[in-house]
């Protein structure tokens, strides 16, 4: 199965990267550790949004929502109850996807902007749900010291466990993407009208993969608290699904790792920039505007057309 | 096999497609024609879903499809390339057939088995009867205006469609380019036994290659008949060729 679709070209400068990652917490500071954890969590949401904008060609333009609920569930069933810890690991993803079921069920039936506009009033309304349900969700306080279990103790455990959980996540949304339901999902992207002329139910498609999208998004909810070990309303407010929403333009909504990188950039501005000036986005403005002058196609998406071009070169050569 | 009875469609009141009847029979390629503006997109788009009649009747295999979604009217048998060209831009020429054939096989939500290894021979099979086995990794969007009308009608032909519907085929393409189409549909039939029903402008065409000719003019249908019935038609001459046939 893996090896229709991963070539050896590829794989094995994956294969070196994540060992590299795997050995760097003992030899690198602490703070550098956490920094890593946080792009590890921030890609995994940035990519599942990915699915749905740059791959299904949907606006979602409030994915945070699906995080925050990913992130409350696994808080909430850890504080409030006593049901083991793996039913909260478990319900995270379910409850988001859930929610996005629910959410993209009346989504679906409306197009592109009107689609994003949707999707903004219901992500706000379930943040005011946090904001507001004040003896569920302590309101604007957020619950901060959520215990987790001792194998996740130390903040080196907690990154291996991140990088383990988003590893295998991001073999299952290549194998996704990669499947007849990405190919059909992307064709949707390019072109619904046609879509349906050639017999794909184009909603029920978009509805399967925000839902997909939104399990993943509550997956980094669950990672969220696993590292933070907190919850607070702004992981729904729509600030950071436009900010995750940047991500994805910024490395490249078309290609498959691009938001991952998307996300590294901004966390790594928001981190070093921020310690000069809280006007960090400034910068991430003007990078912004560049981006849209002269890489439309974003980061990655750039280095993936020059070494297109590069290899194709190659091959005229070789004649 | 099709037959579409006193079909009606309006927007904002005007009246695109008034009355219209039109019967398709098994194995036959019809034509449409008509000045701009006449109906015949309309009348098309009525019978592939793409808009729903206001009154009116479409028969095919016994079934009224009036008002039911393209994506069912297609799985029914029924396939269709646009007038406009209308790809799918950023997948490769090989994946724009692959996404009609798996739709037509019901893959679409098979979620973890590579879309590599899925009806490659099928494919395959269709791009090299159209001719752009040599483009299959090439992005379609790249594509000239010509080999990007030939794609349009192999997409359609992805769903294995008893009745082919094609939208003006030839508009935009070379002469020569012409000549291909016009080869690639009288195969169509002889090899594949399937049904066309099409609208073009291109008269030489519509005389040539169709066995029955549908007339239309301001939404409503004149006249369906052979070519040469067509061409001595008092009312057609008046109507639509004016007096140079």
């Amino acid at each position: 199965m893996f090896r229709n679709i991963f070539n050896l070209k590829s794989f094995v400068p994956i294969v070196v990267f994540f060992i590299v990652l795997l050995i760097l917490p003992p030899i690198i500071p602490r703070f550098y550790t956490y920094i890593i954890a946080v792009m590890f969590v921030t890609s995994l949401l940035a990519m599942s949004l990915n699915m749905v904008l740059g791959h299904g060609g949907m606006f979602q333009f409030h994915h945070g929502a699906f995080y925050g609920v990913g992130a409350y569930t696994f808080a909430l069933i850890l504080t409030k109850t006593t049901l083991p810890m793996w039913v909260g690991f478990a319900a995270g993803p379910i409850v988001a996807a859930l929610v996005g079921l629910l959410v993209g069920w009346f989504c679906v039936r409306l197009n592109r902007l009107y689609f994003g506009m949707l999707q903004i009033s219901l992500g706000s309304l379930i943040w005011a749900i946090a904001f507001r349900w004040y003896s569920l969700t302590s309101g604007d306080d957020g619950i901060h010291g959520i215990p987790m279990p001792s194998i996740l103790s130390s903040l080196n455990c907690s990154y291996y466990f991140i990088l383990i959980v988003l590893a295998i996540c991001l073999v299952g949304m290549y194998l996704i993407f990669k499947s007849p339901f990405g190919t059909t999902l992307q064709a949707i992207r390019d072109n619904p009208q046609r879509c349906e002329a050639v017999g794909v139910n184009v909603r029920r498609h978009q509805l399967a993969a925000i839902v997909i999208a939104t399990f993943f998004a509550g997956v980094a909810g669950v990672l969220f608290v696993v590292l933070e070990r907190s919850v607070f309303p702004d992981l729904l407010f729509w600030v950071l699904s436009l900010e995750i929403f940047i991500m994805c333009l910024l490395g490249g909504w078309f290609t498959f790792l691009g938001p991952m990188l998307g996300a590294a950039i901004t966390v790594a501005l928001r981190t070093f920039v921020g310690i000069y000036t809280e006007y960090w986005t400034l910068i991430l403005g003007v990078i912004l505007i560049l981006l849209i002058f002269f890489l439309p196609e974003g980061v990655f998406g750039y280095f993936i057309e020059k070494f297109k071009e590069r290899g194709t070169t190659d091959m005229l050569e070789e004649k | 096999m099709l037959r579409v009875e006193a079909v009606k469609k309006s927007f904002d009141g005007f009246l695109a497609v008034n009355e219209a009847d039109l019967l398709v029979e098994k194995g036959e390629i019809i034509a449409v024609i008509g000045p701009n503006g006449a109906g015949k997109t309309t009348l098309f788009n009525l019978i592939t879903g793409q808009l729903k009649p206001d009154t009116g009747r479409i028969i095919f295999k016994d079934e009224d499809i009036a008002g039911v979604p393209p994506y069912e009217i297609c799985k029914k048998g029924i396939s269709r390339s646009f007038q406009i060209v209308n790809i799918f831009n950023r997948l490769t020429v090989f994946e724009n057939v692959q996404v009609a054939m798996l739709s037509h096989q019901k893959k679409t939500f098979n979620l973890f088995s590579p879309a590599k290894g899925q009806v490659i021979r099928e494919t395959k099979e269709i791009l090299d009867n159209v001719g752009l086995s040599d483009k299959a990794s090439k992005i379609s969007g790249s594509l000239s205006h010509g080999d990007q009308k030939v794609l349009e009608m192999a997409i359609a032909l992805g769903n294995r469609p008893e009745l082919l519907i094609l939208d003006e085929p030839t508009a935009g393409l070379s002469p020569e380019e012409t000549s291909v189409t016009i080869d690639m549909i009288n195969r169509l039939t002889t090899d594949l036994g399937l049904t066309i029903l099409f609208c073009e402008h291109d008269m030489e065409l519509v005389f040539s290659i169709a066995h029955k000719i549908m007339v239309m003019q301001q939404g409503k249908s004149i006249i369906q008949a052979p070519p040469d019935q067509v061409r001595d038609n008092r009312e057609v001459q008046e109507a639509y060729l004016g007096g140079s046939a």
